[in-house]
């Protein structure tokens, strides 16, 4: 059987969000990179992959898929459906008020503060404290709301390991490349949570993968 | 056997979701109001709910849910019936397009379409004048998203397939707001898309929920 592709660059915790799951799940899979320099993402070939022209597009068999979450979702399902807690209304049901709160509210609130420290030096632009201040802030504001839920709860859906908890760590990995990983410290059972995630084997090899290379 | 509750004003769009899923799968529901204007969704009460202060809120006997996407998923789980089955969580395959069109439709739809709803629809009421320049920017936004949709909507009758799903439903929020705008018009340059509109806003559940919109 074909192993999945997964369509992107690993400097993307967007595609990263989907390695984590396809690491956690056990499933065999390929990294097929796609060149931003070239604008590759706007081919042709990738256009019919992802008509947005972004990454990850995602492969398997005839399904192609894209979306980090949908494709993490898939992956789940297919190969480590537990994550997922379908059979159980109560436990999915909170597993999904979980991953919606990641996109909502944890990630939007990263995003900016990730794109002003990480990707505009990148490209030669400069970082825009304010935004990366106003954002910090409404972080803050989502983290008491973590500590609050981690504190009476292992993991964020309830007192299990899910997918809720696993799409947090691409954007997390990366908010440790910027000089504001400390604003953890203030949380002491978030950063219990994330330091759990860390020790995963497959959090590990994630991060080593997205070091940029010498 | 208790009905459900929903926290919010239907028609908040976020709200409105949740209604639309409640109303294909024919559960009993209450709406409570929480009133937006004094503040209310930010009083200790309603954080009890949703800790980030947002509409909705939901409560099924001892669950409490928020956001309208999660609540949604959860009432088409839960209720579903062998007519309606629009999670398709029995197949792998067409469960993830759904997913991935949801997705779509919350991070192209929603964001090219919502500023227009604000500007035409929202600042008004408070007084103020809408800004036609970020209009014009969100109207072209809007072209080359609806560009994706009028392709795919050519191929299949809805967007995961041959087969109506959370992912149609998920975008009539919305779309309900911009057809009562000057810009309805747009959808004419998109067959499918227009086509695949009225098909959503046709059904039985669907009209129950918009006939209580009041006409702009």
């Amino acid at each position: 059987m074909a192993p999945m592709k997964l369509y992107g660059a690993t400097v993307s915790w967007n595609v990263t969000r989907c390695v984590v799951a396809l690491e956690e799940a056990g499933a065999e899979y390929q990294i097929v990179p796609i060149d931003f320099a070239t604008a590759e993402h706007k081919s042709p070939d990738h256009l019919a992959r992802n008509p947005f022209g972004q990454v990850p597009a995602f492969q398997d068999g005839d399904l192609h898929l894209w979306e980090s979450r949908a494709i993490c979702k898939y992956v789940a399902r297919k190969h480590k459906p537990d994550l997922l807690r379908e059979g159980n209304l109560k436990e999915s049901a909170m597993m999904e008020v979980c991953l919606e709160v990641e996109a909502n509210q944890y990630t939007a609130a990263l995003n900016p503060i990730l794109y002003q420290c990480l990707v505009s030096p990148m490209f030669g632009g400069t970082t825009d404290q304010k935004v990366v201040e106003e954002n910090l802030e409404k972080l803050k504001k989502v983290l008491e709301v973590y500590e609050a839920r981690l504190a009476k709860h292992k993991y964020l859906a309830g007192d299990f390991l899910s997918l809720a908890d696993l799409n947090h760590v691409s954007v997390t990995l990366c908010l440790l490349a910027t000089p504001h990983a400390s604003v953890f410290d203030a949380y002491p059972h978030v950063k219990a949570w994330w330091d759990g995630l860390m020790a995963r084997p497959s959090v590990q090899k994630v991060a080593a993968l997205m070091k940029p290379s010498a | 056997m208790a009905p459900v509750k929903v926290f919010g004003p239907l028609l908040s769009p976020n709200v409105t979701r949740v209604i639309l899923s409640l109303e294909e799968v024919g559960v009993e529901y209450e709406i409570v109001n929480v009133d937006f204007n004094t503040g209310e969704h930010k009083s200790p009460q309603h954080l009890q709910r949703n800790p980030f202060g947002q509409l909705p809120a939901f409560q099924d006997g001892e669950l409490m849910l928020f956001e309208s996407r999660a609540i949604s998923r959860h009432v088409l789980r839960k209720y579903k019936t062998s007519e309606v089955n629009l999670l398709r969580e029995g197949n792998t395959s067409e469960a993830a397009l759904v997913d991935v069109w949801l997705d779509v439709e919350a991070h192209q739809y929603d964001p090219a379409i919502a500023p227009i709803i604000y500007q035409l629809i929202v600042v008004p009421m408070s007084g103020g004048t809408p800004d036609q320049k970020l209009i014009d920017e969100s109207l072209e936004k809007m072209k080359k998203v609806l560009d994706v949709y009028e392709a795919q909507l050519s191929k299949h009758k809805y967007l995961a397939g041959d087969f109506v799903s959370l992912a149609d439903l998920s975008h009539l929020p919305y779309t309900v707001h911009f057809m009562a705008t000057p810009f309805a018009s747009v959808l004419d340059s998109y067959p499918s898309v227009k086509a695949w509109v009225h098909d959503l806003l046709s059904r039985p559940a669907v009209q129950r929920v918009i006939s209580q919109f009041p006409k702009y």
